[in-house]
């Protein structure tokens, strides 16, 4: 079954003081979909996580945070688009440990263990799209 | 071309005054504003207009001679930033001088249309360049307010206190990005040395989100402070904080972890060879006793 989109907003991630906008404006919008304080608190931490890849591998980007319903739940999507060079080995990419930027390398698979759902689509040279949801 | 100009010379307190009654209702609703120092306000403004050589353009505010009147209306504005004024309240200011002086134009040309119309034209366009130099002048007035305040939070953030006699703390407050957390690490490091601490403790209390890089940055103060010799307890760490390290994969392990700060102290006493003990109700009374 279809998700049905009830509202977007759109971020535009340029810098790092945007990585803080994308990550408060994703509270914002768990808060009003009363998710409890841990859940609110993952979704939070995945987004950040994100979007900083978003930043600093892709080159910059966007995210589109989504209130989602399917059937009787409700949930949030977050959508992060980048044009950057894009992930060749997606496999690799989502293992723990693996990092070409000097970071821990839990960025990827962190997330997808704070979220329900977790899609990567991503060609070398295409940019990036990761679509992650988390239902209430 | 300036015929106005001397007009204004001429009649300054009548202009002040029209021009005072236009302003009052629009500052005295806010109250963020004396209405004597609008007064003399105005006042300034208006003999900065007329006191220029009467042949001065009126079409081109870049000129030297409207020079003064530029640096007051930029003081002005900048001031206003600070008192709470909203931008088109500024550029109100400046715009409601157009009302008396297309009074007095009126007055002393209403019967010549054409005269009347150049003059207003001319004096339209001079207080819109004013206004639009007001609004610049405000807009960098609250520039400098927001970069000034992200200055102090920087540094407001990044308090290291001394506990105990060899033990500090580092109450972390808000968002940890890179600039930030280097200063943290700075103060930290530079604080174990001055207080020749031999236990740090980093509260987290006051973060909400706690991602890999931030965990990194921690990881990487902690590090440093134990080259150096003290030891790290990372404490505040919250319910849904934990659950989310779990989550992401984060090795903590390796790290002193407390739930509150009080827990942390209590530990860092106990590495210093010290403990807090309750004092019995007798030897309370005893040591009372003694004092009196």
């Amino acid at each position: 079954m279809a998700a049905t989109v009830l509202k977007t907003e759109t971020i535009h991630i340029k810098s790092s003081s945007d990585v803080v906008t994308a990550r408060q404006q994703v509270r914002t919008l768990a808060i009003e979909l009363k998710f409890s304080l841990v859940d609110q608190t993952k979704i939070v931490t995945a987004a950040s996580e994100l979007a900083r890849n978003t930043l600093d591998h892709g080159g910059g980007g966007e995210m589109d945070v989504a209130v989602v319903e399917n059937g009787i739940r409700r949930g949030l999507r977050l959508t992060f688009r980048d044009h950057g060079p894009g992930i060749a080995d997606i496999k690799q990419a989502l293992s723990d440990g693996f990092t070409t930027g000097g970071g821990m390398g839990l960025g990827l698979g962190g997330s997808k263990r704070l979220m329900n759902e977790f899609d990567i689509h991503s060609q070398p040279g295409a940019g990036t799209t990761i679509t992650a949801v988390r239902w209430k | 071309m300036s015929n106005l100009l001397k007009l204004i010379q001429e009649s300054r307190a009548s202009v002040l005054q029209n021009w005072m009654e236009g302003i009052r209702d629009l500052s005295r609703r806010r109250g963020l504003i004396d209405e004597r120092e609008l007064e003399a306000q105005s006042g300034d403004v208006l003999s900065a207009i007329a006191d220029v050589p009467a042949d001065t353009n009126l079409s081109n505010i870049d000129l030297p001679a409207w020079q003064t009147l530029k640096e007051l209306l930029g003081t002005l504005s900048a001031a206003r930033a600070v008192q709470g004024f909203s931008p088109s309240e500024t550029a109100l200011f400046v715009l409601s001088l157009k009302q008396p002086l297309f009074e007095l134009a009126r007055k002393h040309w209403g019967n010549k249309a054409n005269e009347l119309f150049s003059e207003i034209t001319l004096t339209n366009d001079f207080i819109d360049k004013l206004a639009l130099y007001t609004t610049d002048s405000y807009i960098h007035g609250r520039d400098q307010v927001i970069s000034r305040q992200q200055e102090e939070m920087l540094e407001l953030s990044t308090p290291v206190v001394t506990l105990w006699d060899g033990i500090v703390a580092l109450p972390l407050i808000g968002t940890l990005d890179s600039s930030r957390t280097q200063v943290v690490m700075e103060s930290l490091l530079q604080a174990i040395v001055q207080t020749n601490s031999r236990v740090a403790i980093i509260d987290i209390t006051g973060v909400p989100t706690v991602d890999t890089l931030v965990a990194q940055h921690l990881l990487k103060t902690i590090t440093a402070a134990r080259l150096m010799g003290a030891e790290c307890i990372l404490s505040g760490i919250r319910p849904q904080i934990a659950q989310t390290i779990v989550h992401l994969g984060i090795n903590l392990e390796d790290v002193t972890t407390k739930a509150k700060l009080s827990d942390a102290f209590r530990l860092a006493l106990e590495r210093s060879g010290r403990a807090v003990v309750r004092v019995s109700k007798a030897n309370t009374s005893a040591h009372a006793a003694k004092e009196l």
